[in-house]
C-alpha cells in the first residue's frame, strides 16, 4: 500500500462521510439542535437498499434513489411528529431524546433484521480494481468519490445560488432577522431537515460495503458525525467538507501506520482540535 | 468582607434550613438499611442499585448542580472500576476500603486532568470531548489488554475481606451492606457540599455564569474543582462495582452506561440528590420488568422511556410526582414540600 492509495481511499472515505454527516451540520447550525440520532437515518437508507437489492432484485443504482427518498421521508415524518417540539429546550433534552430514539431505531433493527453484518450484493462491474494512472484503485471507491463529489458541488450549486439555498444562509445566519424578512423559517428547516436525512440514507446505502450496516452503526458512527461537526463548524459547506476529508484521510492512515491503536489517533486528534479551536477549525462558532 | 453584612440575613438562613435534615429524608435512608432484612434474596440487584446510586449522585453533582452536561461520565466509572480490579490483582493495596479510596483517587486525578478540557467551549463541545474522553479510555483500555485483559475484562479477581474482618459471601449480603454504606457516607459528603457556600456558588453558575462571575465567583475554578469531586464519585463508583462483582471490563467505559446513567437521573430529577438514588432504584426495576418481558430487546424500551419523558416535559414529569408528597408535607402542616423540585435549567 503506497501513500497514494493510502490518500485515495481516505479520500472516498472523507467524501462518504461528508455525505453522511452534511445533513447534520446544517440542522445543528439552523436549529442549534443536537441531534445524535443522525446515523439512524443513515442506517434506515443502508437497510432500505439492502433489502431491495437483496431480497427484491433490484440494481444497485436504482435502490440507492429510492433509499434517499425513504430516508428523506422517515425524516420528514419524525420532524413533524416530534423533533419540531424540542427546538426550544434545552440542550440536555435534545440529547436525552436523540439518545433514547438511537437505542430505540438499535434495538428495533436488531429485532427485524438480525444483529449480524448486513452486505449489499453489489454488481460485478464494481467490484475489484481497476488501473488508474498506474494506480490501482478500487473500483467502488472510485464510484464513490465520483458520486460524492457530484452531491457535493451540488450541494454547494443549491447553497449559493438558488432561492432556497440563500434562504437557507440567511436562516443559519441569524434566525430571527431572516423570519423578520418574511422567510418561513421552521419551513426551510423542515425542508433541509428531511433532504439532510436523505443525504445520510444516501451515505449509509453507499457506505455499507466500506463502513459495515449492522444494527450498532448509529452508535459507532455518532463520533465521527459529531467530529466533522464540530470540527468543521456549521456555518458553511466548505467547513464540514474539509473536516471529513481530514478524519477519512486521518482515519485511514492512523489504522494503516499504527494499527495497534486503532481509533485512538482520530479521538487524540479531535480532542487536540477542540482544545485549540474549541469552535472548530473552519467555523466561525459550532452552536450558538 | 463578610457575605452577612452586604446581603439580606434571610438568605443566609433560608440555605441553612434547607440544609436541615428532613424526615422523609431519615425515612427514605431507614428504608434502605431495611432492604437488608426484607430481600435476602435480592442482595445482588441491591448491590447494583447502590453503586448505580452513587454514580448517579456524581452526575447529578455536575449535571444538577454545576450544569455540566457530560455524555462521558462511564470514564471515570470505567477508571476506577480497572484501578480497583488492578490493585486487587497484583496484590498493591488488598484491603477493599483503602482501595476503593485509592481507586477513586486515581480517578480524581483524571477528572482533574480532564476538567480543563471540558471547561473550554460550549455545551456541545463539551458533549464531544466527553465522549470523546471515555472513547479515548475505552480504546486504550482495549488495546493494552496485558495490562487489562482486553475484551475479556479483569479476571481472576480475588477479594480480600473488608478492614480484615468481613469476609464477601456468596450471597452479596456483605457486599449489599458495603455499599450501602459507602453510598451513604458518600452522600453526607455530597449533602455537606452542595449545602455549602461553595455548593451555593455553584448554582448560581448554573443558572447564570456570566452573572455568577460578575458577582465574583471563579467560574472556572469552581467548575475544576465539582468536576474533579464527582470524578471521584465515579471512581468510587466503579471500584465498588469491581469490588463486588469481582470482574472489571470494558462496558465500564461504553457509551451506553454513560447515556443509561442520565436516564437514571433524569427519571429521578437533577439537583436535590435523591434523585440519582430514587432513580437508580427505578431504573433497575424497570430494567427487570423489560428484561423479563423481552430478553434481548429490554434496551427499545429504555429509549422509549427516555423519548417519553422528554416529550412530556421533565418539570411536568416531577410536578406530577410530586402532588402527593406535597399534599401529605401541606397535611403535616409544612410550609415547603420535603423534597425540592429542581430549579428551573440555566437558559
Amino acid at each position: 500500500m503506497t501513500l497514494l492509495t493510502i490518500l485515495f481511499d481516505g479520500v472516498a472515505y472523507g467524501m462518504l462521510l461528508f455525505v453522511l454527516a452534511c445533513g447534520l451540520a446544517v440542522t445543528l447550525g439552523l436549529m442549534n439542535f443536537v441531534n445524535l440520532a443522525h446515523g439512524a437515518f443513515a442506517m434506515a437508507g443502508g437497510y432500505i437498499c439492502a433489502i431491495l437489492v437483496n431480497r427484491s432484485g433490484l440494481p444497485f443504482f436504482a435502490a440507492l434513489p429510492i433509499a434517499f427518498v425513504a430516508s428523506a421521508a422517515i425524516g420528514a415524518l419524525l420532524e413533524r411528529s416530534l423533533y419540531r417540539h424540542l427546538y426550544t429546550r434545552s440542550h440536555l433534552d435534545q440529547v436525552l431524546f436523540t439518545i433514547g430514539l438511537v437505542f430505540m431505531s438499535v434495538t428495533a433493527v436488531d429485532y427485524f433484521m438480525g444483529s449480524s453484518q448486513t452486505f449489499i450484493h453489489l454488481p460485478d462491474y464494481l467490484q475489484g480494481q481497476i488501473n488508474l494512472f498506474g494506480l490501482g484503485v478500487g473500483r467502488y471507491r472510485l464510484m464513490i468519490i465520483v458520486i460524492c463529489g457530484l452531491l457535493t458541488v451540488a450541494l454547494q450549486m443549491i447553497l449559493s445560488r438558488t432561492r432556497f439555498g440563500s434562504r437557507l444562509r440567511a436562516a443559519v445566519d441569524d434566525p430571527r432577522a431572516a423570519s423578520g424578512l418574511g422567510i418561513n423559517v421552521p419551513q426551510v428547516f423542515a425542508l433541509t431537515f428531511a433532504f439532510g436525512c436523505g443525504l445520510a440514507g444516501l451515505g449509509g446505502a453507499l457506505g455499507a460495503e466500506i463502513l459495515g450496516l449492522d444494527p450498532y452503526f448509529p452508535l459507532k458512527f455518532m463520533i465521527y458525525f459529531l467530529i466533522v461537526v464540530t470540527v468543521g463548524g456549521s456555518s458553511s459547506i466548505t467547513g464540514p467538507f474539509l473536516a471529513s476529508l481530514l478524519l477519512g484521510i486521518g482515519d485511514v492512515a492512523g489504522k494503516y501506520y499504527v494499527p495497534k491503536l486503532g481509533a485512538f489517533v482520530i479521538y487524540t486528534m479531535m480532542i487536540v482540535i477542540l482544545i485549540w479551536r474549541p469552535n472548530g477549525l473552519f467555523g466561525r462558532s459550532a452552536a450558538r | 468582607m463578610t457575605a452577612n453584612s452586604t446581603t439580606h440575613p434571610e438568605v443566609g438562613q433560608f440555605a441553612m434550613a434547607r440544609a436541615q435534615w428532613r424526615w422523609p429524608e431519615v425515612v427514605f435512608w431507614l428504608a434502605a438499611a431495611g432492604c437488608i432484612l426484607l430481600f435476602p434474596n435480592r442482595y445482588l440487584i441491591l448491590t447494583e442499585i447502590a453503586w448505580l446510586a452513587l454514580f448517579a449522585l456524581s452526575l447529578d453533582l455536575i449535571l444538577g448542580y454545576a450544569g455540566i452536561v457530560s455524555l462521558g461520565h462511564a470514564a471515570f466509572f470505567g477508571f476506577g472500576g480497572y484501578a480497583a480490579g488492578l490493585l486487587a490483582l497484583h496484590g498493591i493495596v488488598t484491603e477493599p476500603v483503602i482501595a476503593l479510596v485509592v481507586a477513586g483517587l486515581a480517578a480524581m486525578v483524571l477528572g482533574f486532568v480532564t476538567s480543563f478540557l471540558v471547561m473550554r467551549g460550549s455545551d456541545l463541545t463539551r458533549l464531544m470531548v466527553t465522549l470523546g474522553i471515555a472513547l479515548l479510555l475505552r480504546e486504550l483500555a482495549n488495546r493494552f489488554s496485558n495490562i487489562t485483559g482486553g475484551s475479556d475484562g479483569l479476571q481472576g479477581i480475588e477479594m480480600q475481606p473488608i478492614l480484615g474482618q468481613f469476609s464477601f459471601d456468596i450471597f452479596g449480603k456483605v457486599g449489599f451492606i458495603y455499599c450501602l454504606c459507602v453510598l451513604f457516607v458518600l452522600f453526607l459528603l455530597a449533602r455537606r457540599i452542595v449545602h455549602s457556600p461553595f455548593g451555593l456558588s455553584l448554582r448560581a453558575i448554573r443558572n447564570n455564569p456570566l452573572r455568577a462571575s460578575a458577582i465574583g465567583i471563579p467560574v472556572n475554578r469552581r467548575l475544576i474543582a465539582i468536576y474533579t469531586i464527582a470524578a471521584f464519585y465515579a471512581g468510587v463508583a466503579g471500584a465498588l462495582s469491581t469490588q463486588t462483582t469481582a470482574l472489571a471490563s470494558l462496558d465500564g467505559f461504553a457509551f451506553d452506561r454513560s447515556a443509561d446513567l442520565m436516564l437514571v437521573l433524569i427519571i429521578g430529577g437533577t439537583g436535590y440528590l435523591y434523585g440519582g438514588l430514587i432513580g437508580a432504584v427505578i431504573f433497575k426495576l424497570l430494567q427487570e420488568l423489560f428484561s423479563t418481558l423481552t430478553p434481548q430487546y429490554w434496551q427499545f424500551w429504555i429509549g422509549a422511556v427516555l423519548v417519553v419523558i422528554v416529550l412530556i416535559g421533565r418539570d411536568r414529569m416531577h410536578r406530577w410526582a410530586m402532588f402527593l408528597p406535597r399534599l401529605i408535607a401541606s397535611k403535616f402542616g409544612r410550609a415547603k414540600a420535603p423534597v425540592m423540585a429542581p430549579e428551573g435549567e440555566a437558559p
